[in-house]
């Protein structure tokens, strides 16, 4: 009973965006503002409401371990802890398109609930645009991923869960990749209902903002996460691979970065204009575009989905319907907004120019790395992968810039710039990164890269925190601690990049191997039990100085289905983590072990959540912001 | 004009993605990936030896006009145990075989190859994996065949099987 009235609560959803959209249509074309609103605002509510019952439908069938449901079966397993029975519901390709489509569903009620700023016909538009994407979406999740199939007869047991996804990190890390990727939908939203209303400028770019913002920190934290879940549960001690699916989460985050330091330059000096809604199509093209990839086995990837060429066509028609529709009304419509106004290179708006072409060509880099090889394949038959060395080369002479300007982009003010004050400030941070660059080289470190990319995280870092002083306001304040955060990340990424050391060994208990100051004696390996596997357990005692440790890295043999995963160990330590996975054995007593020392590799995940912290303080200063704006008081 | 023009770029740059991705959706995507290198010259690389009886391995030693096997392997690598008894047996037959220690150390390179056997002529010592790049390599083991002039010819990815030694003294003797 339960996964059928999920099922009609999902028709009833799509019919009412179905009528936001025709609905919606016959009334704007009446002139008749306010009577659209009337028919529109509960439409799109009613239907979030809808949405979120069919999700709560599928937990709970999932809860209760109903085989009779297809998904369930194929999915869950009376053994499971509880917890990740609940976690399952969106652990597969259907429960997370349904995942999917209510994040659409509440992003746009909360839109069309708050999105007054512009007027009545313009919310309309909102709704209607938003009515149109949550169609498609409804349509692909009914006709060819439905999650409520029942199976007749029930099974009595179902068939397990991916282990890779039994893990904290998976509960937390798509919900929140999914706040940002549909989050962006708003702004898209906005971007088509300002072409077909004409009705692009600063005050459009001040009601943008907060939703940017918000999918962004979404995004960021998102990304993090998965950073750090593919860090220490796929075993192989890097915290980013340049898959398929991370690029897929980048690419909208990228555009995203880009869309917000444009919309500033919009809300305060009425440029870019149509750099702006180019990028708000961008920003959630681009999530459409990393679902369809990671949904479709366009490219093969670690996360390995359930894999669907059909379904794949489906999620490319609904791509090509809606980016191909909004390009189209873009080529239509840009060309009569008029251009906005100019601005000269040394100012703020200057400096946010720049770091949009630079983001922009980060962006082409990613792009074109992930896809290249499909193109290359389609056009010669010859098969190439294209890996982090293409990416490093590419990506770090446009990073390393980037972060400079990051730096002295928010002390610049807008239109013009007091260049003697500007220069002596820049010259004090300049100096203290020498002396850091100064400092490390004397310590021992020789990677010029490395030393370039901390001193230049340290300018960026002195720089963040000079814009604290004075008391700043929420929104230099939440540009602060993004860019602080950036500045950490860097930090991290320099360091472990040049201190890594890696050693794969193979051991026998007692035997014990140095590495990186370490003093690593393998101890034992033991089979131990779990709830749903079995599995084997080395024991590593780690010295360092008069210190010691214990790693216990693991294999994992799970049951239904059967898979093996690594278990990696992690012994954080204040000054890096020491890593360890254990591999196969010899039959003969020994144990291959990979050791993986990557000093200050945490730096990464901090800086990446301070960043996101950042751009949830910046929505709070907006708001503040507006208040003011409204009350008429200066900024 | 070229306003006019600029604003249809992106369409047409999404137009060429969903080109690509209907060509994308057709293909197996299972299939591994073969070295670019096949056909080609060996990369110029000089490593250093392991011992007095395994001097290192240079590009120059690989265009002697003999036709031989380098193959890569390491003292921690598990499935290069299973693999010695089949280089064993192409060594015996009187083929050159050629070693690359991949992220390895002497001593260890050494137990391993008088515990398991040591089928290997030279042996160059490649701590830090860097001719994996260059040969095209994905994993270990990986066996390269090289003819008499330094040019790769063929590839096997993985551990040689006890059925596939036959095969490879065939093509070694077909090239000589």
């Amino acid at each position: 009973m339960i996964p059928e009235l999920g099922h009609l609560a999902l028709w009833l959803a799509a019919a009412l965006a179905l009528m936001q959209l025709v609905g919606g249509e016959v009334s704007l074309r009446r002139r008749d503002d306010d009577a659209a609103l009337r028919l529109l605002v509960p439409a799109a509510i009613v239907q979030a409401a809808l949405c979120l019952f069919a999700f709560g439908a599928l937990i709970y069938c999932f809860a209760v371990s109903d085989f009779s449901v297809q998904l369930v079966a194929t999915n869950s397993h009376t053994m499971k802890p509880f917890g990740y029975k609940l976690t399952g519901a969106w652990a597969n390709h259907e429960g997370s398109m349904l995942l999917w489509v209510s994040v659409l569903a509440v992003f746009a009620a909360a839109a069309a609930y708050r999105a007054r700023a512009l007027g009545p016909r313009f919310r309309g538009r909102l709704i209607q645009t938003t009515g149109a994407i949550a169609l498609g979406f409804y349509a692909y999740l009914l006709l060819s991923s439905n999650p409520f199939l029942r199976l007749d007869p029930a099974p009595v047991e179902g068939n397990g869960l991916n282990p890779l996804l039994q893990d904290p990190g998976l509960a937390f890390h798509p919900p929140l990749l999914y706040l940002g990727y549909v989050g962006l939908s708003v702004a898209f939203a906005f971007a088509v209902a300002a072409l077909i209303e004409r009705q692009v400028g600063p005050q459009w770019a001040r009601a943008v903002k907060p939703w940017i913002l918000a999918a962004w920190a979404c995004l960021t934290a998102g990304i993090t996460l998965g950073s750090f879940w593919a860090y220490y549960e796929l075993g192989w001690g890097g915290w980013w691979f340049w898959d398929p699916v991370e690029n897929a989460s980048l690419m909208p985050w990228l555009a995203a970065t880009a869309l917000f330091h444009s919309a500033s330059v919009l809300a305060q000096r009425d440029a870019l204009r149509n750099w702006t809604i180019l990028l708000a199509v961008a920003a959630f093209s681009f999530s459409m575009i990393g679902t369809f990839i990671v949904r479709s086995g366009l490219l093969t990837s670690v996360h390995a989905f359930a894999v669907d060429p059909e379904r794949g066509l489906f999620l490319l028609a609904l791509l090509g319907l809606y980016v191909g529709g909004a390009l189209t009304l873009y080529a239509l419509r840009a060309g009569t907004v008029s251009a906005g106004a100019g601005f000269r290179l040394l100012s703020r708006e200057g400096a946010l120019v720049v770091n949009n072409l630079l983001l922009s060509a980060i962006l082409g880099v990613v792009f074109i790395g992930t896809l290249y090889p499909v193109a290359l394949e389609g056009l010669t038959g010859e098969r190439v992968s294209v890996g982090p060395p293409y990416f490093e080369a590419a990506l770090v002479p446009l990073i390393l810039p980037l972060l400079i300007l990051m730096a002295v982009g928010p002390l610049l003010s807008w239109r013009k710039m007091n260049v003697a004050r500007l220069k002596s400030r820049l010259l004090f941070f300049a100096a203290a990164a020498l002396v850091v660059a100064v400092a490390i080289w004397l310590g021992g470190m020789r990677s010029v890269l490395a030393i370039a990319g901390i001193a230049i995280a340290v300018w960026l870092a002195i720089a963040s925190l000079s814009l604290l002083r004075k008391r700043p306001s929420a929104r230099i304040f939440g540009t602060a601690v993004a860019h602080l955060g950036a500045a950490i990340i860097a930090v991290g990424v320099s360091v472990s990049a040049a201190g890594s050391l890696e050693r794969t060994l193979s051991l026998a208990p007692g035997e014990t191997a140095n590495m990186a100051g370490f003093a690593v004696r393998m101890l034992n390996v033991e089979p131990t039990a779990g709830p749903n596997y079995t599995s084997v357990m080395g024991t590593l005692d780690v010295g360092r100085g008069t210190r010691t440790y214990m790693l216990m890295p693991e294999r994992r043999a799970f049951i239904t289905p059967m898979q093996v995963t690594t278990e990696t160990d992690i012994l954080p330590l204040w000054d890096g983590n020491l890593y360890a996975v254990l591999g196969e054995g010899s039959g003969d007593g020994r144990w291959q072990v990979r050791l993986n020392w990557q000093p200050m590799i945490a730096l990464i995940w901090i800086g990446g959540i301070i960043a996101a912290l950042g751009g949830v303080v910046a929505i709070y200063g907006g708001r503040v912001q507006r208040r003011r704006d409204r009350r008429g008081l200066p900024a | 004009m070229t306003k006019r023009l600029a604003l249809i770029i992106p369409l047409l740059l999404f137009v060429t993605f969903v080109a690509v991705a209907i060509f994308g959706l057709g293909t197996d995507s299972n299939r591994p990936i073969e070295s670019q290198m096949i056909g080609q010259a060996v990369p110029d690389f000089d490593l250093q030896g392991l011992d007095a009886q395994h001097p290192g391995l240079s590009s120059q030693d690989l265009r002697q006009g003999t036709v031989t096997l380098v193959n890569l392997f390491g003292s921690w690598c598990l499935p290069c145990r299973v693999e010695a008894p089949q280089l064993e047996r192409l060594s015996e037959a009187g083929i050159v075989i050629h070693g690359i220690a991949i992220r390895d150390e002497g001593p260890a390179v050494t137990e391993f190859l008088t515990r398991y056997g040591d089928p290997f002529r030279r042996i160059g010592m490649d701590p830090r994996g860097r001719m994996q790049i260059e040969l095209g390599a994905s994993g270990v083991p990986e066996t390269f065949l090289i003819d008499g002039t330094g040019v790769i010819r063929r590839q096997w990815i993985g551990v040689i099987r006890e059925e596939q030694v036959d095969e490879i003294i065939a093509e070694v003797e077909r090239l000589q």
